[in-house]
């Protein structure tokens, strides 16, 4: 669904910037999938509920990029052809690198340690770096424009979502 | 019959006329039916004012088949040939069945490749599988719902465990083609619950369904706002249900036993079904009452007499119950909620009516469960609802329902890991692509194992489909690029595409689990069942095309009174020639030419259908526009 040329803000009819409102994108959301999802079309022709099967598709789609704000910042930034996780771009500052890897530790003795607390504990944290993160990337994406810089703080935000999903498989295995 | 709907040639067919559809809950320990009449969702009931079904198939000595409470009474007698909770076996090999040792029945399972790997059971009328004895239940419930509703049903939302995988839900299709039902839709089960209570109850916010039935355990987090049901996160266990409580006293009970009686000799197949059945009773007593008397005679002589306490009951069951929260807690953590977001829990499925159940919900939500509708109907009124707007209906309850995919879905990459390519908990319809690339120099052939689950190696999650892609021009290793797409529709139904990005070579699969029956069988056993001549199913056949035909020209001609203005009157002339042919076409007796027509007449449609889709997506943003200047 990639490659269609709808812009995902202007399907939900919101302002094309990195800070918005997740009410309104939640409700507009809801209607434009009650206006043109194939449920609604059951006894139209193949074409047209072919047609609302792939707007439906899409806006599903834009939804859950538009939600998240690291798949936000790389849409906006796709949209500007900069491609955030692209090979060209792996350089990280060292202190982000060693920041990762002492939460990767962390996460590996809690882990050992069987301690669902102490996991909820580092996700905590890294929910504020998140926010700290997309303040910033409002800062550059919708205020000063940098896109150089903002490219650099996606890919923090990216990594930090991925070390977010570990821990949440983690807590998985130990609930289990 | 459909056939009311065929209007006058030259004349668009009615469209209020009201098509018969239901919705059915295929539970494991009862099934239900369900029907809106009148704007109102209602139980249709037998002719003993009896709403459940037993789900209990027994086959009898004389060939006839016996489903329901008639079944249910003969269990322990006859235990072999009476069937009961063979939801449980739906979708599964011999292999997933926990217990065997403590289950009743005789056990096969097709073993060469031209058999299906589902299971089996041998009864006196031969061996059966699941899909068939679920088939039997169904065919009870069609039978009773026509001769309620006066007319051939146009046809049926079936709901599911919001967690069962693509083999049991393929299984739950095939069972009801078999019973000569038209699937519109399978619904997940607390998505179903979710719906009979936000309507009844106009209930704005965010949901749990905890539905604990006879045989499965679902858990739904739903936010319902204007209408729209959207399922945020899905849990759940396949295996558990009231079913496990039951065989945990019946455990507790034989240790009893053994107790006194030390050379106690190995239980008969007939004991077994009626310490069960004890059991269950005595489950179903305690959730009034502080302790149950068990007392029965088994066949050799043994008697038995136990008092079972509340409190008993509580500790032999307490890890089936905290078995409930670890999925409770998942879906909580995939739907990025905190016990403080959740407005109500709602209450599904008999196995809920144990008080533990009740204390052990309402201790981890911090609040009291909803419990104000029926547990036991809930799912079958919901499902109706679902039923009555994709039969197209008019409905008063203006609603719509965007579920999820429960698991998962990937692919095997090397080492038979698993590469996740659509994730649990994603919104329906959905398409995601993924790149893949070869890893030997010259690879020309890239084979797609589809898989469905969340652990990490292929052996541990359940194999959906295979197929290959060749062609592949050869290439030095990992320079080819090769996408693989998933899709998923809102039907819930997956196929898989790869293709070949510099040459454009593709493959595709839709998929059909290998657990599944294959097209064959289905075809044979639709044979066997029918009897009716090859004129009646003509004559069908027409019919459902006639119908087919004037829905489509009525909406056809609906759309063109409304939109006309946004294509060319050269095309609005167009369209109109092919709706006169289809009309002409539906006079006469050829079900072929008018499915023909049909198909050309959607075919004309194309562009005025996208077309209107882009004018209601503008006007749905103008809509919007105009609210935000409110704001």
């Amino acid at each position: 669904m990639q490659s269609t040329s709808i812009n995902y803000f202007k399907l939900f009819a919101i302002a094309e910037q990195f800070d918005l409102d997740v009410t309104t994108l939640e409700s507009n959301f809801r209607k434009t999938q009650s206006a043109n999802h194939p449920d609604r079309f059951v006894s139209a022709p193949a074409s047209e509920k072919l047609v609302a099967m792939q707007l439906a598709t899409l806006a599903n789609e834009a939804y859950s990029v538009l939600k998240s704000p690291a798949k936000r910042a790389k849409y906006m930034l796709e949209q500007h052809g900069i491609d955030a996780i692209a090979e060209t771009n792996t350089a990280m500052p060292t202190e982000f690198l060693m920041q990762q890897m002492e939460w990767r530790e962390r996460i590996e003795d809690a882990k050992m340690a069987r301690s669902i607390t102490e996991l909820d504990e580092i996700a905590g944290e890294l929910k504020l770096e998140t926010n700290l993160l997309v303040n910033e990337l409002h800062e550059l994406l919708d205020i000063k424009k940098d896109l150089t810089s903002a490219t650099a703080v996606t890919r923090k935000l990216i990594f930090i979502d991925k070390v977010c999903a570990d821990i949440d498989q983690v807590i998985e295995q130990l609930d289990d | 019959m459909a056939l009311l709907q065929i209007s006058e040639p030259g004349m668009s067919a009615a469209p209020h006329q009201h098509r018969l559809a239901v919705g059915i809950d295929l539970g494991t320990t009862n099934s239900l039916i369900a029907t809106v009449r009148s704007g109102m969702s209602t139980v249709l009931q037998d002719d003993f004012g009896h709403a459940l079904l037993p789900s209990v198939v027994r086959y009898m000595p004389n060939g006839d088949i016996v489903v329901g409470h008639e079944a249910q009474a003969h269990q322990s007698e006859d235990p072999i040939n009476t069937i009961t909770s063979v939801k449980r076996f739906m979708g599964r090999s011999l292999n997933d069945i926990a217990n065997k040792a403590h289950i009743p029945y005789r056990f096969f399972e097709g073993t060469d490749s031209t058999t299906t790997r589902s299971l089996q059971l041998q009864t006196r009328a031969g061996l059966k599988t699941p899909v068939e004895i679920s088939a039997e239940i169904l065919k009870s419930l069609k039978a009773r719902a026509e001769k309620s509703l006066g007319g051939e049903l146009v046809g049926a939302v079936i709901t599911v465990p919001a967690y069962f995988d693509d083999a049991q839900r393929q299984a739950t299709k095939d069972a009801a083609r078999l019973a000569g039902l038209n699937v519109l839709r399978l619904l997940n089960e607390p998505t179903a619950a979710a719906v009979a209570y936000g309507l009844d109850n106009a209930a704005e916010g965010t949901f749990v369904i905890y539905d604990l039935g006879g045989g499965t355990f679902d858990v739904s987090i739903l936010r319902l706002s204007k209408g729209v049901f959207e399922v945020l996160a899905t849990n759940g266990d396949a295996a558990l249900g009231g079913d496990d409580f039951d065989h945990r006293i019946y455990c507790w009970v034989l240790d009893k036993v053994r107790e006194n009686n030390a050379n106690f000799s190995p239980l008969t197949e007939e004991d077994t079904r009626l310490l069960l059945t004890k059991a269950r009773q005595a489950k179903e007593w305690l959730t009034d009452n502080f302790e149950a008397q068990i007392v029965c005679k088994l066949s050799n002589g043994t008697l038995v007499d136990v008092t079972l306490t509340a409190s008993q009951l509580i500790e032999v069951t307490e890890h089936l119950v905290s078995k409930t929260l670890s999925p409770t807690r998942k879906a909580m953590r995939d739907a990025k909620l905190s016990i403080e977001d959740i407005n109500g829990v709602v209450l599904v499925g008999g196995a809920t009516r144990m008080p533990h159940i009740r204390h052990a919900v309402q201790e981890y939500f911090q609040q009291e469960p909803l419990t104000n509708l029926d547990p036991d109907k809930v799912v079958a009124l919901g499902a109706a609802i679902q039923a009555n707007i994709l039969a197209g209906n008019k409905s008063d309850d203006d609603l719509l329902l965007l579920d999820v995919t429960p698991l998962s879905l990937g692919l095997e990459t090397m080492g038979g890991l698993v590469e996740k390519v659509i994730h649990r908990n994603s919104t329906l319809p959905i398409a995601r692509a993924q790149e893949f690339t070869t890893y030997k120099d010259g690879q020309t052939a890239m084979s797609v194992h589809v898989v469905q689950g969340e652990r990490e190696l292929v052996s541990d999650c359940r194999s959906l489909a295979r197929f290959e892609l060749r062609g592949i021009p050869p290439m030095a290793a990992g320079a080819a690029r090769i996408r693989v797409t998933f899709t998923v529709d809102a039907d819930g139904l997956l196929s898989v595409s790869a293709r070949e990005q510099s040459t454009g070579i593709e493959a595709h699969i839709a998929v059909k689990p290998s657990y599944g029956l294959t097209e064959d069988e289905i075809t044979s056993m639709l044979k066997a069942s029918f009897n009716s001549a090859e004129e009646d199913k003509k004559a069908r056949m027409l019919a459902e095309a006639r119908v087919n035909a004037g829905a489509i020209i009525s909406s056809v001609t609906a759309a063109l009174a409304i939109d006309s203005k946004l294509i060319s009157p050269a095309e609005v002339e167009a369209i109109e020639l092919e709706i006169n042919k289809l009309q002409q076409l539906t006079a006469a007796n050829d079900a072929t030419a008018i499915n023909q027509a049909v198909d050309t007449l959607n075919h004309a449609t194309e562009a005025f259908a996208a077309a209107r889709m882009n004018a209601s997506v503008s006007r749905a943003l103008a809509g919007k526009s105009l609210e935000n200047l409110d704001l």
